[in-house]
């Protein structure tokens, strides 16, 4: 099977996000895989150790993407693409990397994407779908279990909590939700043999794209900090004084009640 | 041309969400002076619900009813959202950022070749959206450069209209032909809470690892009971088993908004204040004072939960009594 993984680097959750001229800081921040890219990278192994064939990481990003590639490489993915946009694209969005995904694809042979279903920095969700829809092949998002028997596959989908078994058919494209598996920390001897894996960079100007064609369609104006939350209150007394007070403050001060 | 925004309603279990009548309201604010269609998807007879998407504000509604759209796919309602969209030719679309929000209309932009802006949660003049980032920790204001105006909004943050049973406008039916879907769905299985819709509940009575046991969620259902609202829950009581991960808040769960979260037992970690942070008003029930849970609270009660939820449920039911 040829399985593709769609990855991003994202700020690890800990980071502390401070914003500077208008945009969020991240000279000193560390990164990680996109913690949902990560069941992605777990189910495509799982995948291919049952199926044989081979695990292709590919990232739309920087030259500092390299870091997460190599660790999906540790983690026992096969080979590494970098589409390096640094150099062309100055403000992409999702219509961008759904773009230049289109085009890397075109020449591929495709049976398996997986993505993450969400990046927990942009949060849009729509690099998958969006994909999905330009390489005309179904998807289907937010998935939880994927058992694959020849050309079908059998997915369970987190719907709001709810769980839809779905039936579909390869070529596909699956985005991966928290309960999908328990990715696996690269081994020692993963991340030696990582560096010996392929890791393949190409540019826009590769994939016969240049900035024009994939112009963003919409534009961030402004990041910022939500205003800085008053300390609570903390109410003091006996527990039936405390429920009290609570339950007026709720309904004289704050209305919620 | 007169500006026209394309409302996509949800129905679940035959009855319009809440989030749809915010769509409206929010393409209202995109453009005051604007058509706005209602479309519904489905099966059988959902041809009476489009009334109610009137009563809200929209001006004219289209429905498609047909037996492949009993459940929703992606391709099932992508044939019939671009059938509409290709005769109505809108300017703007807007849709609930749910499960089906999210899954759809990417792919819909992507056939249109538009940008999108996802969870919306505010909507300023001039067509400047207002999303939250990095796991609410940050806020961005998005335009749209390009194209039609695309977005979904988040739901609870963009206020329906009020409800105007004498407004009237047509319904009309539109016949797609539904073929060749890829995907099918063989079953659904329920396990979200029942009753309340946490993503769109106003008020979360939430339990984590605190509460200690299945049996120790029953004060926490009774309490949301008396405030008519849901039962959410930190991971850590999912992973615990205490209850079902469908009720799960935060970075990997459910993001929610409601006017009121009450937060029980639960510590506070970083990735849980994620899908909870921007609640309108936050109680945490904690017996460690330290907890971090605290810091993002309104109110606290340092305490245990077991003494605790059984007094305020009591005193919850005297307020409600007296009004
Ligand atoms: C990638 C990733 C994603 C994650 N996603 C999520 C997510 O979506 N949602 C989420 O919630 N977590 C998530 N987590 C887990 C998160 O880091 C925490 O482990 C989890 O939120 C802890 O749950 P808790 O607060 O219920 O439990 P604990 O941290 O164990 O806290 C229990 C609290 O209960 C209090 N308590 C105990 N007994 C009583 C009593 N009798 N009365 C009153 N208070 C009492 C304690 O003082 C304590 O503060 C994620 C973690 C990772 C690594």
């Amino acid at each position: 099977m040829n399985i593709y993984v769609l990855l991003k680097k994202t700020f690890d959750t800990e980071e502390k996000i401070t914003v500077s001229g208008g945009r969020i800081e991240d000279d000193s921040a560390e990164f990680i895989i996109n913690p949902y890219d990560e069941y992605a990278v777990e189910e495509a192994i799982v995948q291919r150790d049952e199926h044989g064939g081979e695990v292709t990481v590919v990232t739309v990003g920087d030259e500092e993407s390299e870091k997460q590639l190599r660790t999906a490489l540790a983690m026992g993915a096969d080979k590494a693409v970098l589409i390096n946009t640094e150099e062309d694209i100055e403000n992409g969005d999702q219509y961008t990397t759904a773009k230049i995904l289109e085009a890397f694809f075109e020449d591929k042979e495709v049976d398996l994407i997986l993505a993450g279903n969400v990046a927990i920095d942009e949060a849009s969700g729509q690099v998958g779908p969006r994909l999905a829809a330009l390489l005309d092949i179904p998807y289907v998002s937010t998935i939880t279990s994927l058992k694959i028997d020849d050309d079908t596959a059998s997915i369970e989908k987190d719907v709001e909590g709810d769980v839809e078994i779905i039936e579909t058919s390869l070529p596909l494209l699956v985005t991966c939700q928290q309960g999908l598996n328990e990715p696996r920390y690269p081994s020692l001897p993963g991340i030696m043999k990582a560096k010996k894996k392929p890791l393949e960079e190409i540019e826009i100007d590769d994939l016969d794209l240049d900035e024009d064609d994939v112009e963003a369609k919409t534009k961030t104006v402004e990041v910022y900090l939500p205003p800085e939350k008053e300390a609570g209150k903390i109410l003091e007394g006996e527990p039936a004084d405390q429920v009290k007070e609570l339950v007026s403050l709720l309904k004289n001060e704050k209305k919620v009640l | 041309m007169s500006d026209k925004i394309l409302v996509i309603g949800e129905l679940r279990d035959d009855e319009v969400r809440n989030v749809s009548y915010e769509a409206i309201a929010a393409a209202k604010k995109i453009d005051h002076n604007a058509e706005i269609v209602g479309l519904l998807i489905g099966s059988g007879d959902i041809e009476s619900q489009g009334q109610s998407l009137i009563a809200y504000g929209a001006d004219r509604v289209i429905v498609v009813s047909h037996d492949n759209l009993k459940t929703y796919t992606s391709e099932g309602y992508g044939q019939a959202v671009m059938e509409v969209v290709n005769n109505e030719s809108p300017t703007g679309i807007v849709m609930g950022h749910t499960s089906i929000g999210k899954d759809l209309t990417p792919k819909i932009a992507s056939k249109l070749n538009t940008g999108l802006v996802s969870d919306v949660v505010d909507i300023e003049d001039d067509g400047v959206f207002v999303r939250p980032i990095y796991s609410g920790k940050a806020f961005e204001k998005k335009v749209i450069t390009d194209g039609i105006t695309f977005i979904t909004i988040r739901p609870n943050n963009i206020p329906a209209l009020e409800k105007d049973g004498s407004r009237s406008g047509e319904v009309s039916s539109v016949d797609v032909n539904i073929t060749d879907l890829r995907t099918v769905i063989k079953d659904v299985i329920r396990k979200a809470s029942e009753g309340v819709d946490l993503s769109e509940a106003n008020v979360i009575v939430a339990g984590g690892r605190g509460v200690k046991s299945a049996d120790g969620f029953k004060p926490l259902y009774e309490l949301a009971e008396v405030l008519g609202g849901a039962v959410g829950a930190s991971r850590g009581a999912c992973d615990a088993d205490y209850c079902d991960y469908a009720l799960q808040i935060g970075q990997t769960g459910k993001v929610v908004t409601p006017d009121l979260y009450i937060a029980v037992g639960i510590s506070g970690a970083i990735q849980h204040l994620a899908g909870m942070s921007n609640s309108k008003v936050i109680v945490a029930i904690n017996k460690d004072p330290e907890s971090n849970i605290f810091n993002v609270a309104d109110y606290g009660i340092v305490g245990d939960l077991f003494e605790v939820i059984p007094l305020l449920i009591e005193e919850i039911k005297k307020v409600k009594v007296t009004v």
